[in-house]
């Protein structure tokens, strides 16, 4: 592939997969990248799953049981950067690499060489990242949000790697993002204006913009780390004349667009979902677009919500507590269309449409108590307490990842050409449903009342909620193994898939046979 | 919409290969860095150079390819609008990168230095250093022994003024070069691209300079306090998209010169001549909000 006749050759003609390993290492395919994504990604949340686990068996009952201190917040630490990098992220992007080119009419993605690339750094950079758990000192053990000056004067060595992980995964998410915004701009089917773009795209658009404004700024809040710890600056200590607050400002400008990256393309599942199987048109499509890019816009301008108790000025909490608030609005735009598409439908339950109820109502809670922690004086008593985990997990887990699963048995027949065994895919759900919440709601109970987060032992009174949710977690830990099996069960199944896969399913993927070819719309399709 | 069928390569064994090199730099870099304050045992150092020697022969292949497809007319005008979007998408990242550090430096300047000087809404935190009073360029820091401020600080007037007025020459010599090239006259492209590169290179060395200066003769260093911190990241950073810069000049230069480029088909032309008044740009930033303000 290296002469030009060889290029030209492969050029001219429309190749199946190559065979053997090198189709997945030299692969330009968006559906071969996109599943090389979504496995990487399961991967990732089932070790990052397991240090949850290690974390919520400390937590079973006060007193140190099984680790040390140190151990624990390396746990804590790793499961949070892997779950939100290696997990939710590059599950996205594997949706994404799948489903934008399908449901836009294009033959590929715009810069398909660089799609694999995007992919390929990210197994490297999580090899990197895991190794620091095995290296002198332990691996990072300061909080997923690594503030100074833990990760820097009281840091291990490790942490060098891993600013140079963060720095590799920054690389990836930036240019796997410019592929997405230039194959949506670019590689649109002729009549495929953008206000009749699917949802899942526009979310996806949006989300795209988000990581290219905020990763180069995680890169460089982690380079001012790498600078402070071996070059002598002083960027985030006072002593010099900087500011260990500085960090935190610089980090929540990426930290929460951040946290909209990782639930703007659930919302464009979901959207893409109730719709099909409420058998009725989205209800306020262009609401829906323009509550989108508004939670967008804002999202610039909250990000030092999260730092209400460090010491600003009144005039700053106040901005960032109405700010906050005002986040509200959209969302609930959101909620509401999503409540109207179903009203009056004829509605079946089939497992995504289960999963993609759930995420309905178990996010509106998450936003819920996101609002509670928005009001400044409020926020002094629940910072760092086990209602903001609590809060966050279930914008999360019933949010980020449910979305997720729903988007695996919405699209798999797609993908495979088979159906999945839906009794199975039921009981997915509904151990799935109950762990998440045995698990998640009690810590609003424990977080009210006091119990700090990042601590491996507590005071007694908390020991029965921590009971509970502990069990909870082993249910949901291991019901995520049935998705494993029925993502196998589907791969070899015997039942076919027909073309539309769901009943009253709208938009150009559901156009392709299933399994999906190969190579789609080498000939752009014309949409009315 | 163009006609032409979107041209997607087959299978490509460069990204892969790509991914290696970087996993080969970050863990020879980490290792190398992690070994200055400790010895190592050397390894970091080699594992970095022969991540670097590998990205660099990738580029080079990975960029060739590119080229040979391009001038066997394989992309369409839909392929060049993709790249178009890539590359003002990249920059934008680029822009994002040294807005983080702006942002630093106003933060520390406007706010953090000030309430540590007592002044303020956060002028309590005066208390950790009583007496310690706030300015701009920090020449005393709050702990001297940790942090000794710098006795001056670069004189805004001789060598980064001379150096705004290279780079700025630089941008109008690039878009002249454009122009021509717009004509099909290939002639003045050579000369007035060898003349930006020269511009750039002057630039660096002069900046090269004004570092020797301010580490012999100012005290301003990185450990020199917040300002030496900003400054030196600031300007350093820049300084290296300068030099990736003046490297991808050479390189459209060398293309020109063997007839790569048209009037009607020359993006890799215009990509890098946006780069080119994105770090332009960038200085004029630094030259204001680091240098004289």
């Amino acid at each position: 592939m290296n002469s030009l006749d060889q290029t030209l050759d492969t050029a001219a003609e429309h190749h199946g997969p190559a065979s053997g390993i090198s189709r997945w290492l030299y692969t330009t395919n968006h559906k071969d990248i996109g599943t090389l994504y979504l496995w990487f990604s399961f991967i990732m949340f089932l070790l990052g799953g397991c240090m949850a686990l290690s974390i919520r068996a400390e937590l079973f009952q006060p007193g140190l049981q099984l680790m040390e201190p140190d151990f624990f917040n390396q746990m804590t630490t790793m499961h949070g950067l892997i779950m939100v990098f290696g997990a939710v992220m590059p599950a996205f992007v594997g949706l994404a690499n799948w489903m934008v080119p399908l449901m836009i009419g294009a033959p590929d993605m715009a810069l398909p060489r660089m799609n694999n690339w995007s992919f390929w750094i990210l197994p490297f950079a999580f090899t990197m990242m895991v190794s620091t758990l095995f290296m002198e000192g332990g691996g990072p053990n300061f909080g997923w949000t690594f503030y100074a000056p833990l990760s820097t004067t009281y840091a291990p060595p490790s942490v060098t790697f891993f600013i140079f992980a963060v720095h590799m995964m920054g690389i990836s998410s930036i240019m796997g993002a410019i592929n997405v915004i230039a194959t949506i701009l670019n590689l649109r089917a002729p009549g495929m204006t953008m206000m009749k773009l699917p949802l899942f795209v526009w979310t996806w658009l949006i989300t795209a913009f988000l990581l290219i404004a905020v990763m180069p700024v995680l890169a460089g809040v982690v380079t001012m780390m790498l600078m402070d710890i071996h070059f002598g600056t002083s960027f985030f200590n006072a002593a010099g004349g900087g500011d260990p607050v500085l960090f935190q400002h610089v980090f929540w400008f990426f930290g929460h667009p951040e946290v909209y990256i990782m639930i703007l393309p659930a919302f464009g599942i979901v959207s893409q979902i109730i719709p099909t199987f409420a058998r009725k048109k989205l209800f306020g499509y262009a609401s829906m677009v323009y509550a989108t890019a508004s939670i967008a816009f804002l999202s610039f301008i909250v990000w030092a919500h999260h730092m209400f108790t460090v010491g600003m000025p009144l005039v700053g909490e106040l901005f960032f507590m109405f700010t906050t608030m005002l986040i509200a609005v959209p969302t609930g735009v959101k909620v509401f269309n999503w409540v109207a598409t179903m009203f009056r439908g004829s509605m079946t339950f089939e497992t995504p449409m289960l999963f993609a109820l759930a995420f309905v109502v178990l996010f509106t809670i998450g936003g819920f108590s996101g609002l509670m922690l928005a009001i400044a004086p409020a926020d002094f008593q629940y910072h760092d307490t086990y209602f903001v985990v609590a809060h966050f997990h279930y914008v999360l887990v019933p949010g980020a990842v449910f979305s997720i699963v729903a988007a695996v048995y919405y699209w798999i027949p797609k993908w495979t050409g088979n159906m999945y065994n839906e009794t199975m895919g039921r009981w997915h759900f509904w151990l799935s449903f109950i762990g998440v919440n045995i698990t998640f709601f009690p810590m609003h109970f424990v977080g009210l009342a006091g119990m700090p987060r990042r601590i491996p032992d507590y005071a007694l009174q908390f020991a029965d909620f921590n009971a509970v949710a502990s069990v909870g977690a082993f249910i949901f830990g291991f019901s995520q193994l049935l998705l494993l099996y029925n993502v196998i069960q589907c791969i070899r199944s015997k039942d076919k898939a027909t073309t539309e896969v769901w009943e009253s399913a709208e938009g150009l993927e559901w156009t392709v046979p299933s399994p999906a070819p190969y190579h789609t719309f080498a000939e752009p399709p014309l949409v009315k | 919409m163009s006609t032409q069928s979107y041209y997607v390569p087959h299978q490509s064994r460069w990204p892969i290969l790509a991914s290696i090199a970087l996993f080969l730099m970050a863990m020879g870099a980490g290792s190398y860095i992690n070994g200055l304050s400790e010895p190592g045992d050397g390894l970091g150092g080699i594992s970095l150079l022969a991540g670097a020697v590998l990205m660099a022969y990738i580029l080079i292949r990975w960029f060739g390819n590119v080229i040979r497809e391009s001038r066997a007319g394989l992309y369409s005008e839909q392929m060049d609008a993709s790249f178009r979007w890539g590359m003002s998408w990249f920059i934008f990242s680029e822009v994002m990168f040294f807005a983080a550090f702006f942002g630093a430096l106003f933060y520390v300047r406007t706010l953090a230095v000030p309430w540590l000087g007592g002044e303020g809404d956060k002028g309590v935190t005066n208390m950790l250093w009583q007496g310690f009073e706030a300015q701009w360029p920090l020449m005393t820091t709050p702990d001297m022994e940790a942090f000794p401020g710098p006795k001056a600080v670069i004189d805004p007037w001789h060598l980064p003024l001379l150096n705004t007025i290279l780079l700025l020459s630089s941008s109008v010599t690039v878009t002249i070069a454009h122009a021509a090239l717009k004509r099909d006259s290939r002639n003045p492209v050579v000369i007035w691209l060898a003349a930006t590169i020269i511009l750039g290179a002057v630039f660096l060395y002069y900046q090269a300079i004004e570092y020797v200066e301010a580490y012999q003769e100012l005290g301003l260093t990185l450990s020199a306090g917040i300002y030496g911190a900003t400054f030196f990241v600031l300007t350093g950073f820049h300084g290296l998209h300068v030099t990736l810069g003046t490297f991808m000049l050479i390189i459209i230069w060398i293309r020109v010169m063997r007839g790569h480029f048209s009037s009607k088909h020359h993006f890799g032309f215009e990509a890098v001549s946006w780069y080119w008044h994105f770090v332009d740009v960038v200085w004029v930033g630094l030259f204001l909000f680091v240098y004289i303000l």
